[in-house]
């Protein structure tokens, strides 16, 4: 039997143009919007350099908070592809005990109850550093938890059941949070194991005091900030160090990269994968801390929305890539900020997730993502 | 603890005789003759209609509470289904859904609003819109289908300035034609007939049908770039969009040229001109749909895009085009299930279509069975009954605390779900109407003569 041979000319199928002709349209779409975003940065840039100044700080402060929570999403889902989400509540968790551990315990002042002739210097760093480290080792004691009792028995199962099952404990977490012998149903102004200093920038730096305020056109800064930064830089170092230097570094890299062959070359890959449940968790809880020092109301559902933002940096950055979350964390709250401060405070969470898309359509994996394998 | 447990008991036999009801009504809509399917439907309406009206003694069967949680079920169900399309039987993962809800709600309580107010531009803009961007819908459509390949952001550029445009010229002649309705609306002492009750019935069946249609062209602009990501990316786009929909709610009158939504406040004053009778009679037509859908060619080829897109491809199945159409089709049931749910109590708030409750729908899917229709509506049922009826009077006894204990439990129960059966509770069985239809292999005149020895 002869198979009639296609040829190419055949009348019944069209011949198409190809479509990379109309890829202008696109294009010029995309830098118009670049253009005029730029422009109108700019013309705020030169109308008040001072507050553009000022907002950027802000971003600042917001961006490396993002960037302490999504590490623990970005290693999380490079190690097992699960979006955590009961990653933002761990850093809730993280918040509310330094909370009661500052009311209830006294636990930032411990080293002059028992001590009093202890220098006020050694008490200020000691103390709330204690505080820290209790709120981290909380955190990761609760999301190893988790990992054990929730995800682990899930790990062969679809990937959806493990989705859900976060969910379910995000969930679990809000609202147990949210009753009244645990934390609280509602917003607790948060007491701060240290004082916020605030400095001002204008010819040198000088304190802003009670008596002193800070003068017209000078830009203002807190020791949160310097804090904030100072963490979020020397976690994302640590870490750093942890992946590139470490054996449990490479174990984790090993089961990011097959999880089958990681197991038959001897590596423990339940203990890789709690492990990394547990460095993120502690960074959460660094961050829990620390964001409410610097945004001082805390209440039950605190963690939704950075967790959600700090999982939307993750991915910006390109997912499963640490300096790629802590560059989107930045750029997150960059956007956050400026929106804040120039178009209105309600349209920021709108404002971070159109950024997300765009980028995503111009580089589907992420700034600093690897491209997808095609599948065999 | 003062628990009445006649009054449990009597909860769980209702909660057993509603799915009972909802599984007569599949199975005997999968009659094959048009008299079983009509006395099916019939009947079941009767059977809920009596429940209703009729009290047997002191004791009301069927409380307007009861009716109450059935119009919310029907409601889920619809956008229940049209998540299990989209996710259950497409694999996208999306949690928009919540989102499109809203859009529809806040669409049809709009039109309707505008409408009792004496303003016919909601309906006329809206409808004159819908229409015309639905038509440069079309026309690019076909003019993209000259080449092949074409980028997705030049795609998007040419379908969004061309709905831009047929929405400024919709909103133009929308007024237009206001203008020219005006007087029929009569004052408020003298009433025209443009406000007569049978007018504004219609105005509310159309407000829901449009409300469906605004949310499937939302989804089809929202979801042609975002569906070219991967899975998890477009479960956390579909997530923001949620987020933002729900941002622009609370702020729909500052942000938003919509002063009658109040933003935050919520929209009152919206009329009530539905019952259970509306969500149930649109929940069928959503059945109907989809099981057809779900049954013929293209149903199969949407559920290939889920089995392995790779296999599907090489088949020839247009993989972009299959997702679009999924999602397209889900936003739009779950569009007209906020249509029908905007006009029940009259007052919508933004709280009701935060992201954090628009898990829900998603929870339901998963818990009856992704792919299962029979599932999703079970769940849908299952779920509001069980979770607004039974388990808030349960926990009714715990005081003030008690709406919080139910979010606490349900976790909980998910959790157990999820680890003793992953796949849901049904799985992909299908029951009844919903079971893939019988197809002759023969013609009918060819079944008729007896084969050739």
């Amino acid at each position: 039997m002869a198979i009639p041979s296609s040829s190419p000319a055949s009348p019944a199928v069209r011949a198409r143009k190809p479509g990379a002709r109309l890829a202008w349209i696109g294009k010029v779409f995309l830098s118009l919007l670049a253009l005029a975003v730029g422009a109108i940065l700019f013309r705020d840039l030169v109308r008040d350099p001072r507050l553009f100044l000022q907002i950027v700080i802000s971003g600042l402060q917001l961006g490396f908070v993002y960037a302490l929570i999504a590490l623990g999403y970005t290693m999380v889902y490079g190690i097992v592809k699960l979006i955590n989400f009961a990653h933002g509540d761990v850093f809730m968790v993280g918040s509310f005990v330094s909370f009661y551990a500052v009311t209830r315990f006294q636990l930032h002042v411990w080293p002059s109850a028992l001590f009093p002739d202890v220098p006020y210097a050694v008490v200020v760093i000691v103390g709330p550093a204690t505080v820290i480290l209790l709120s981290m080792l909380v955190c990761v004691a609760l999301a190893v938890t988790i990992e054990r009792v929730a995800y682990k028995p899930l790990r062969d199962a679809p990937r959806i059941a493990a989705l859900i099952t976060a969910i379910g404990v995000s969930f679990f977490l809000e609202f147990f949070g949210a009753l009244s012998f645990v934390f609280s149903p509602r917003f607790i102004p948060y007491q701060r194991p240290f004082d916020v200093v605030t400095w001002y920038a204008k010819d040198g730096i000088h304190l802003v005091t009670s008596a002193q305020a800070p003068p017209e056109g000078s830009i203002t800064f807190s020791n949160i900030f310097l804090i904030i930064v100072l963490a979020s830089v020397l976690t994302q170092l640590l870490l750093q160090f942890l992946v590139r230097r470490t054996k449990i570094g490479k174990a984790m890299r090993a089961v990011s990269f097959d999880k089958p062959a990681a197991r038959l070359m001897g590596i423990n890959v339940d203990r890789v994968i709690s492990f990394t449940f547990a460095v993120g968790a502690a960074f959460a809880g660094l961050g829990g801390v620390l964001y409410a020092i610097a945004y001082p109301s805390i209440w039950s559902q605190l963690g939704i929305l950075p967790g959600l933002k700090a999982f939307v940096a993750a991915v910006l950055g390109g997912i499963g890539s640490i300096p790629g979350a802590f560059v989107g964390a930045l750029i997150m709250g960059q956007a956050e900020a400026l929106t804040m401060g120039y178009i209105s405070t309600p349209m920021r969470d709108a404002v971070a997730f159109t950024v997300l898309i765009l980028v995503l359509l111009v580089r589907p994996t992420g700034i600093f993502g690897e491209p997808e394998k095609e599948k065999a | 603890m003062s628990l009445n447990v006649g009054f449990l008991i009597i909860t769980v036999l209702k909660i057993a005789g509603l799915l009972a009801w909802v599984y007569g009504l599949l199975w005997g809509l999968g009659q094959r003759t048009w008299a079983a399917k009509l006395v099916t439907v019939v009947g079941a309406f009767a059977v809920i209609q009596l429940a209703i009206s009729l009290p047997f003694g002191s004791v009301t069967l069927f409380s307007d509470f009861d009716s109450g949680l059935l119009f919310q079920a029907c409601t889920m169900a619809m956008v229940a289904l049209g998540l299990n399309l989209i996710y259950g039987f497409n694999g996208q993962f999306s949690l928009g859904q919540w989102g499109f809800y809203g859009i529809g709600a806040y669409a049809a309580a709009d039109i309707t609003y505008r409408w009792t107010n004496d303003d016919a531009r909601g309906l006329l803009v809206v409808g004159i819109g819908v229409i015309l961007i639905g038509l440069v819908i079309l026309v690019v459509h076909r003019f993209l289908s000259q080449y092949t390949g074409v980028p997705v952001m030049s795609a998007f550029t040419l379908y969004l300035f061309g709905s831009i445009a047929a929405g400024a010229v919709a909103v133009a002649l929308g007024g237009a034609g206001h203008a020219a309705l005006a007087p029929l609306f009569g004052t408020k002492a003298a009433p025209g007939i443009l406000q007569s009750p049978v007018v504004i019935q219609l105005v509310f069946f159309l407000a829901v049908l449009l409300a469906g249609a605004v949310a499937a062209e939302i989804s089809f602009l929202f979801g042609l770039p975002v569906l070219s990501l991967g899975s998890d990316y477009f479960g956390i786009a579909t997530l923001g969009f949620t987020i933002v929909v729900n941002t622009l709610m609370i702020n729909s009158d500052t942000i938003l040229p919509f002063p009658e939504m109040k933003g935050g406040r919520g929209m009152i004053g919206i009329p009530k001109l539905t019952n259970w009778f509306w969500a149930f009679a649109f929940l069928l037509a959503v059945i109907v749909v989809m099981r057809n859908m779900i049954h013929s060619s293209t149903g199969r080829a949407i559920m290939s895009v889920r089995e392995d897109e790779t296999a599907a491809k090489v088949m020839g199945i247009d993989i972009a085009n299959n997702k679009l159409l999924a999602f397209v089709v889900g936003s739009l049931f779950a569009g007209v299930g906020g249509g029908v749910y905007a006009h029940f109590i009259g007052f919508l708030s933004p709280g009701t279509f935060d992201f954090l409750v628009g898990f829900n729908p998603l929870i339901i899917v998963v818990f009856g069975g992704l792919g299962s229709m029979t599932g999703t509506i079970t769940a849908s049922f299952g779920w509001i009954f069980f979770l607004e009826g039974l388990l808030r009077v349960i926990l009714g006894q715990l005081g003030t605390e008690a709406p919080t204990w139910r979010f606490v439990l349900y976790p909980i129960a998910l959790l157990l779900l999820m680890l003793l059966r992953p796949k849901g509770l049904l799985g992909t069985v299908e029951w009844g109407f919903l079971k893939a239809p019988w197809v002759p292999m023969r013609s009918r005149a060819e079944a008729n003569t007896p084969p050739q020895a």
